[in-house]
């Protein structure tokens, strides 16, 4: 088996006795003292995530006429410096390669920042684009720590350099964080006010340690997939993938359909006159037991899906999950359930967030 | 005197009737339960057959029998506190059985076993 990728932030999660596991090829803490702990720390105070496994481009160069811009769905072009935006990487069928978010950080480069299993396909397929400008992978370089919650915004507040109120949904500012260089985004995947910070390897033991003096509560990559879960928010490998297109994963809205040219962009037309064959459902069991990915969904007695994500939701206080379902088999009305080797139960249909 | 399984229960014997549970380590690998699925009064299983089965925000795993028998007795208190497992697993009953082979007690791994068993996972 290929040896584990350690983040910078590793011995840190050691000294915090952090359980960890292996996921896309690094070794990830999945919790520190227990996934509803670290779910409640988000949803009502400050919890902090590294993500450092996530993947690090840089581009400079001329970016509407390198080719660049016809890469993503987003359009570079169009996004205004000091804004980031969530968009896909396509093939020509249509089918999301990886999703990511773009940052613009000025009239000349770009930050994308990617999915840890998808870092050597995606640099490859974006460079495809590019015909002028540097494009280099800094992912091994650059950390990346999210702190995330209601409370996150006070405390991050008195170790950044500008008032951080400055920062609307999507903003970003290069400025600094412990006397270093740091990106500070106003993003996040948990739904809740949070800051995504980019910084380098060395500064990100050291922001780590004092982010959690400030009140900040580590959380592990179990808490962070519930706390996306009850938002709503896809998760590349489960409702996304080559052979999805961002229109059955219900999230085409995030796609520029009407300014540039993208790979994908002709196969995405195409399906929006002809419909889709498969579309992301949401759904609750109602009860504590709770949906795994690759339970299938059944209706009528016959199987019309399968389910991509699934966990227990402390917030909902329910299983939730989302799944495909085959449009030409699935009943908007008729009762549903999923079934794996323990048995069936049944689910509801539930409307995206979870959790509002 | 407990006495553990590779697949991590641990059973308690008095006379011929056995307490199951789950080892610390198993339940701090599944992480917060949040379901526990109690068998029938009356099931009866083999050693080493699911017997019941055990959900955790993030995982889920079946619980074996650690011994061959009739199950006499369930701890309904899970159904509403699961989490009681979280709080201390090792004095946290999950099933009683009437076992039918005493003997298969001996086979079981004990204390100092079992550590040894974990400690090399």
């Amino acid at each position: 088996m290929e040896e584990l990728k350690r983040t910078a932030l590793f011995d840190k999660h050691k000294e915090l006795n952090a359980r960890n596991v292996g996921f896309c090829g690094w070794e990830m803490p999945v919790s520190y003292t227990g996934v509803i702990k670290e779910h409640y720390a988000c949803r009502n105070e400050a919890a902090l995530f590294d993500i450092s496994h996530m993947g690090e481009f840089f581009y400079e160069g001329d970016i509407a006429n390198s080719g660049i811009n016809n890469a993503c769905t987003t359009d570079f072009v169009k996004l205004p410096i000091g804004k980031c935006k969530y968009g896909f990487l396509l093939n020509e069928k249509g089918g999301v390669i990886d999703d990511l978010i773009v940052y613009k950080l000025d009239d000349a480069r770009l930050m994308f920042v990617v999915n840890a299993a998808r870092i050597d396909v995606d640099f490859e397929q974006i460079k495809s684009h590019i015909k002028s400008g540097k494009f280099e992978n800094r992912s091994n370089e650059v950390s990346k720590i999210d702190i995330q919650g209601p409370k996150s915004k006070e405390l991050l507040q008195k170790l950044a350099l500008f008032d951080l109120g400055e920062l609307k949904f999507f903003g970003f500012k290069q400025s600094g964080l412990l006397n270093a260089p740091a990106i500070i985004s106003r993003t996040g995947y948990t739904g809740e006010l949070g800051y995504e910070l980019y910084v380098s390897n060395d500064t990100a033991p050291k922001l780590w340690d004092k982010l959690i003096e400030l009140g900040a509560t580590p959380a592990g990559l179990g808490a962070r997939d519930v706390l996306r879960l009850e938002k709503g928010y896809s998760l590349y490998g489960h409702e996304l993938n080559e052979e999805t297109t961002p229109a059955e994963a219900g999230i085409d809205m995030f796609v520029q359909y009407d300014s540039h040219d993208f790979t994908g962009k002709e196969a995405l037309l195409k399906q929006k006159e002809q419909g889709v064959s498969k579309k992301i459902i949401a759904f609750t069991t109602n009860s504590k037991r709770s949906p795994r990915d690759g339970f299938e969904i059944y209706q009528n007695g016959e199987k019309i899906g399968v389910v991509t994500s699934g966990t227990y939701s402390p917030s909902v206080g329910s299983g939730i999950g989302l799944g495909f379902v085959d449009m030409n088999l699935y009943d908007k009305e008729a009762n549903l359930e999923i079934k794996s080797e323990r048995g069936s139960m049944p689910i509801y249909r539930a409307k995206l967030p979870f959790l509002k | 005197m407990k006495k553990y399984t590779n697949e991590h229960e641990w059973a308690e014997l008095d006379g011929d009737i056995a307490t199951v549970g789950l080892s610390e380590y198993a339940i701090k690998e599944l992480g917060d339960i949040t379901f526990v699925e109690l068998p029938e009064i009356g099931q009866s299983a083999n050693k080493d057959e699911s017997i019941a089965f055990i959900e955790s925000v993030k995982a889920a795993s079946d619980i074996y029998a650690p011994l061959s028998g009739e199950v006499v007795e369930i701890n309904e208190e899970l159904e509403t506190a699961p989490e009681s497992l979280n709080e201390d697993a090792s004095a946290t009953w999950i099933l009683k059985i009437k076992v039918s082979d005493a003997g298969e007690f001996d086979t079981l791994l004990d204390e100092a076993a079992y550590n040894t068993f974990i400690a090399s996972l």
